[in-house]
């Protein structure tokens, strides 16, 4: 008998690749997400706009962890494609200002350029064979290079049509998105909205995406890349897309950014920003979405408490969280709290073990 | 007609003058090796005669500095190894490679060939025969170490091979395991499964092969029936260690 279409989704949503399954988990999800839109009719536009900030991260982070966690690659690229994003969006829109649909073709843009970036830098990085521990350095100085090159395009010579680049000030006044007449500016529900939809969106798909034969195909990589070779699988391309799909999601992540605060600088590409999508994924714990997506919201959240009561101290104070988390939960803090409230489970009822299970290959970089 | 079927048997697997070296060692000379569809032979040699740097040859994982390797009559020589076990060679490897942090059943997802709705009853058949068939859900690294090797020699038929590389395949096993090995092995290849095997074990050797090809220092040392090597004075001063 053939499955039905609506079984399958329910079948991958619910795969061994991620936490959190059964009727438990997913009404804990739909009441989280009841309770996240809901907060649209009660917030105050202030927190709103704030928490919307917080969960515009979460695609980067989520792509990050897509990468990393499932794939095996490191990277601190995250930051140059959410900033080329960012960059591509404000000169597109900037200069369509006015036209119908021109916010829109900017974000395709945005995001669309930034992938196209990264499959170009992915194709040299994986088709040359560059090893695991050389591909951090390599997109940690992308991020650098973009940065440097940016922080210099003070004056009137940089600019393109009508938008100025800006130097280390940044690209100012960005037009927010806007879509059938409604604007996504940042002080705005309907920002939230779109951000808290998006998110969840991008969570799910994910979890679709992990849970698919192909998914299964890019931990078959992180686990054992010439093994899979040897099962008929262009390794290469597998990574090449992977990255370029993580490159997607943090540009989507950056036009949310500018479309918020009508604005762009350099330091979103900074050593800072590049380092802050890796101690959201690793903290939380890189093996898992779910963890990726709560610990960028309250990673984000906590850097913004900080930082409005201390100001410098608020890098110093998640460095120190990173160091922790790797000495005490290498696998990340979500996911051990998930496995031990797992294998207490499975002590009390005999469940055979579940695959999410730290290995040789996944423990540490792989 | 019969001519014809038999050059078409010929060509199934040809290597020609296959050359690889590390440094200045040769660690393959000049090979020439014909192979038969539906074939099962053994390779065998002393430690360092080039045998699995031959496997890796035609796998595809190492590029030959001369020769080629000609595949159902394709040259396959430049071909990297995905595109090698799109066309029909699937290898397992020498130490056991499969994804310990996997369940059985992720590591039979990931090895599967799609065809919509179609079963491969071969792969059944062997999950079945090896007893694999009763623990989905099991972890593969938790598996005992023989049942880890049968399950990578699944694997690489979870692909639909038509030429099975296997490299030393009963490492490790008891004399039992190693016997439901040879047996898995030869009722696999009387169902037409073409399988060149490379194995240290010669009672592995003496259930399963009907011709043997001795490699040493890189080269084509012998080749020939089971009961010719056994009897070649010269293959059983080198490799059996008689003098």
């Amino acid at each position: 008998m053939k499955e039905s279409k609506i079984s399958k989704i329910w079948r991958k949503l619910n795969g061994p690749q991620e936490l959190g399954h059964g009727p438990i988990f997913w009404s804990l999800f739909g009441c989280f997400a009841v309770v996240l839109l809901g907060y649209s009719l009660v917030g105050s536009v202030f927190s709103l706009s704030n928490l919307a900030i917080f969960f515009a991260y979460v695609p980067m982070g989520l792509g990050l962890g897509l990468l990393w966690g499932y794939g095996g690659v490191l990277s601190f690229g995250q930051a140059a494609f959410f900033g080329i994003a960012g960059y591509v969006y404000g000169i597109v829109a900037g200069n369509l200002m006015g036209t119908p649909g021109g916010t829109l073709l900017a974000a395709v843009c945005g995001i669309g350029g930034t992938m196209v970036v990264a499959a170009a830098f992915g194709y040299f990085v994986f088709y040359g064979q560059v090893s695991g521990w050389i591909i951090p350095l390599l997109t940690l100085v992308l991020s650098l290079i973009i940065e440097t090159f940016m922080g210099q395009t003070a004056g009137y010579q940089w600019r393109l049509g009508r938008v100025l680049f800006g130097g280390y000030n940044g690209m100012t006044n960005i037009p927010s998105l806007s879509l059938g007449g409604v604007e996504f500016t940042g002080a705005t529900v309907a920002f939230y909205v779109l951000v808290i939809a998006v998110t969840l969106a991008v969570y799910l798909g994910l979890r679709l995406l992990v849970n698919s034969r192909y998914g299964h195909a890019v931990a078959a990589v992180r686990e054992d890349a010439e093994r899979t070779r040897m099962l008929g699988y262009n390794v290469d391309f597998i990574q090449v897309q992977v990255f370029t799909l993580a490159a997607g999601l943090a540009g989507l992540s950056g036009v949310l950014y500018v479309s918020w605060g009508n604005y762009m600088n350099p330091s979103s590409m900074g050593m800072v920003a590049a380092t802050l999508p890796v101690i959201w994924t690793a903290v939380g714990g890189r093996n898992s979405l779910l963890a990726v997506l709560l610990s960028t919201v309250a990673l984000r959240w906590l850097a913004d408490a900080l930082a409005v009561r201390g100001g410098e101290y608020a890098f110093l104070i998640l460095g120190a969280l990173l160091l922790a988390t790797m000495l005490f939960f290498p696998a990340g803090i979500v996911v051990s709290v998930a496995r031990r409230w797992r294998d207490g489970k499975r002590r009390d009822s005999k469940i055979p073990p579940a695959p999410l299970q730290e290995t040789n290959q996944t423990r540490g970089v792989s | 007609m019969a001519t014809e079927r038999e050059s078409d048997s010929r060509a199934f697997l040809q290597v020609e003058n296959l050359t690889k070296s590390f440094g200045g060692i040769r660690a393959v000379d000049h090979v020439n090796l014909n192979l038969s569809k539906g074939e099962l032979r053994c390779l065998i040699g002393p430690n360092g005669a080039g045998k699995s740097t031959l496997f890796s040859l035609l796998s595809g994982l190492q590029k030959p500095e001369a020769g080629r390797i000609l595949f159902k009559g394709e040259d396959i020589t430049s071909l990297p190894p995905f595109r090698r076990v799109q066309k029909g060679v699937c290898q397992k490897f020498q130490t056991t490679r499969i994804y310990r942090g996997l369940t059985l059943s992720q590591n039979l997802l990931i090895a599967r060939r799609v065809h919509d709705g179609i079963e491969n009853g071969r792969l059944n058949w062997a999950l079945k025969t090896l007893g694999l068939d009763g623990q989905p859900e099991r972890l593969a690294g938790e598996l005992p170490h023989s049942h880890q090797q049968w399950l990578e020699i699944c694997m690489a038929l979870a692909t639909e091979p038509d030429l099975l590389l296997l490299d030393e395949p009963t490492a490790g096993m008891t004399p039992e395991e190693t016997a439901l090995t040879a047996e898995f092995a030869i009722q696999l290849n009387a169902q037409g499964m073409t399988i060149l095997v490379v194995e240290h074990d010669m009672g592995f050797v003496r259930q399963i092969a009907r011709f043997v090809t001795v490699l040493h220092y890189g080269r084509i040392f012998a080749e020939g029936t089971l009961e010719e090597i056994e009897s070649n004075q010269n293959v059983r001063r080198i490799y059996l260690g008689e003098q």
